[in-house]
């Protein structure tokens, strides 16, 4: 994939997964590696059990069968490594912006002083620095996007999760947003499992896509190499005429998925 | 941030025609009384009512009642409001118990819990902790069932995110569960506050020697009408204060709420 693939094992491997609630099968045998320091887009239509699989390498989920690796080592419990940030907001209403972005460290025993220097360092990082004293409900979607960043980036996580993270943002924030996590990741980086039903934002975030199949019994169908050259401005790069044939590639193998998502969708009462 | 938008002077407005209502309710009262429309010997006089009032307060024969009144109502708050929070935290935290248990909290919901008055009367005698413990089971039952939704209602992405960051179930309970509890303890504590005020009257009504219920069963088996009115006054705007009270502290701890 690319240079980064020094280190023998990838920094999150899962194996042959399956995850079944009741009789209902969300994941089934489903492989996927993630290399250190990698950015992984991760598509599929909606309801495919996209979360599943991000929530089971979080370790917030046990699956029904398979294995879960991190940086080589079995997966027991929370993933320790991981940062996680989730579709909806999950910014404790009352705390501010800086004492969400302390959580971590203060978790950690970290003393206050220095959590609360940290945390003003990681919100002027993403833009925030003098709004630290509000709070969730005092800032905008995009300013607590921004604060759920901090909150998790502060933690120096190996491995950073996303779970459709910027779906709620309006189309300007969110492509500022990506750019700013482009910045951020590039300044340090970590194997990011970016998830979302986006195609284009996945293409212009990532080094590797995977398309999975619709659900129920989703599994990973292709693995596409985005070649695109980095440092990538996430607006002008879907201009570019590579964007669009890896665009046009991947969207003939997503398109019978998402319409058969859709028929299921149509179905169900 | 966003309060409703009512400008200061409609506010003043407001507030002084809410005056005018009471001024205006207590004239209605004077007159039909006086014209006879309505009998003295049920309704009293509110000129006298105001007049037994001004006299309890200028002779100083109400403090005792209304001490022992207000101090059995927050001890009833307080002791009710402990075992509540503790309970429900418990309750909420912990699936087995809740289903074991969850008949027995049905039914200690749909009791009317005022007939516990007279057990704790032989229980805990004519003295204040009857009168305490009855306000205590009235107020332990608000704010247990909301600290129980409080805590079961806690927004699994919060508490993912938190256990993400790293933690501990005891940290979880401090930042995560406390204080989500805590805006549905303050929910239920003006409902709490009321609660513990029932408990004490109706506990002096059932048999006790001082106190504002007292006074006015007192003045209920002479039938003077005015001055169980002018008890029912006072109880009211004492109630009122606790209220107040309430909310100031509400205002300060739940400054985050939007």
């Amino acid at each position: 994939m690319s240079e980064h693939t020094a280190s023998a094992a990838p920094a999150l491997a899962l194996y042959d997964i399956t995850c079944t609630f009741g009789n209902y099968t969300a994941v089934a045998n489903t492989s996927l590696t993630v290399a250190d320091g990698e950015f992984v887009s991760v598509v599929g239509p909606t309801g495919c059990g996209k979360s599943t699989l991000l929530n089971i390498a979080a370790g917030l989920l046990a699956p029904t069968s398979g294995r879960v690796e991190v940086h080589g080592a079995p997966l027991v419990g929370l993933n320790a490594r991981a940062g996680y940030m989730f579709q909806a907001d999950a910014l404790m209403p009352w705390r501010t912006a800086l004492g969400n972005v302390m959580a971590g460290l203060e978790y950690h025993g970290v003393p206050e002083a220095e959590s609360k220097r940290r945390a003003n360092e990681w919100l002027e990082r993403v833009g925030l620095g003098g709004h630290g004293h509000r709070y969730p409900h005092q800032l905008s979607g995009g300013m607590r996007k921004r604060t759920a960043l901090a909150q998790t980036l502060i933690l120096d996580p190996k491995i950073l999760l996303m779970d459709e993270p910027f779906s709620a943002l309006d189309i300007q924030t969110r492509q500022l947003m990506e750019n700013e996590l482009l910045e951020l990741w590039l300044a340090n980086r970590k194997s990011v499992v970016f998830i979302t039903h986006d195609l284009e934002e996945a293409i212009s975030l990532s080094d590797r896509v995977v398309v999975l199949s619709a659900g129920p019994a989703t599994h990973p169908l292709s693995d596409f190499v985005i070649d695109l050259p980095r440092p990538r401005d996430v607006s002008e790069i879907r201009l570019t005429q590579r964007f669009l044939e890896l665009h046009q590639q991947i969207w003939n193998t997503m398109r019978d998925e998402v319409l058969k998502a859709y028929s299921i969708n149509r179905m169900a009462p | 941030m966003n309060k409703p938008v009512v400008s200061r002077s409609m506010m003043g407005r407001i507030r002084l025609y809410q005056v005018l209502l009471l001024v205006a309710m207590i004239v209605l009262w004077h007159f039909l009384v006086k014209l006879g429309v309505l009998p003295k010997f049920f309704f009293g006089e509110p000129v006298k009512v105001f007049a037994n009032m001004f006299n309890w307060f200028a002779t100083g024969e109400i403090w005792p009642h209304l001490g022992i009144t207000l101090l059995e109502t927050l001890l009833a708050f307080f002791v009710g409001l402990a075992l509540g929070v503790v309970v429900g935290l418990w309750l909420g935290l912990s699936n087995t118990a809740a289903l074991l248990l969850d008949p027995y909290i049905k039914a200690l919901n749909a009791m009317p819990r005022v007939i516990l008055g007279p057990i704790f009367v032989v229980w805990f005698g004519l003295g204040i902790w009857s009168k305490v413990m009855l306000g205590v089971t009235l107020v332990f039952c608000i704010v247990f069932f909301n600290v129980f939704q409080g805590v079961r209602e806690v927004s699994p992405n919060i508490l993912a995110s938190a256990r993400m960051l790293g933690a501990s179930s005891r940290q979880l309970l401090r930042t995560v569960y406390l204080p989500s509890a805590t805006s549905w303890v303050f929910s239920s504590l003006h409902t709490s506050v009321g609660m513990a005020f029932v408990g004490a009257v109706v506990g002096e009504y059932l048999g006790s020697a001082r106190g504002v219920g007292y006074l006015i069963l007192q003045a209920e088996a002479v039938f003077d009408v005015s001055a169980v009115f002018a008890g029912i006054i006072v109880l009211t705007i004492f109630a009122l204060l606790l209220d107040w009270c309430v909310t100031l502290i509400e205002k300060r701890l739940l400054i985050w709420r939007p």
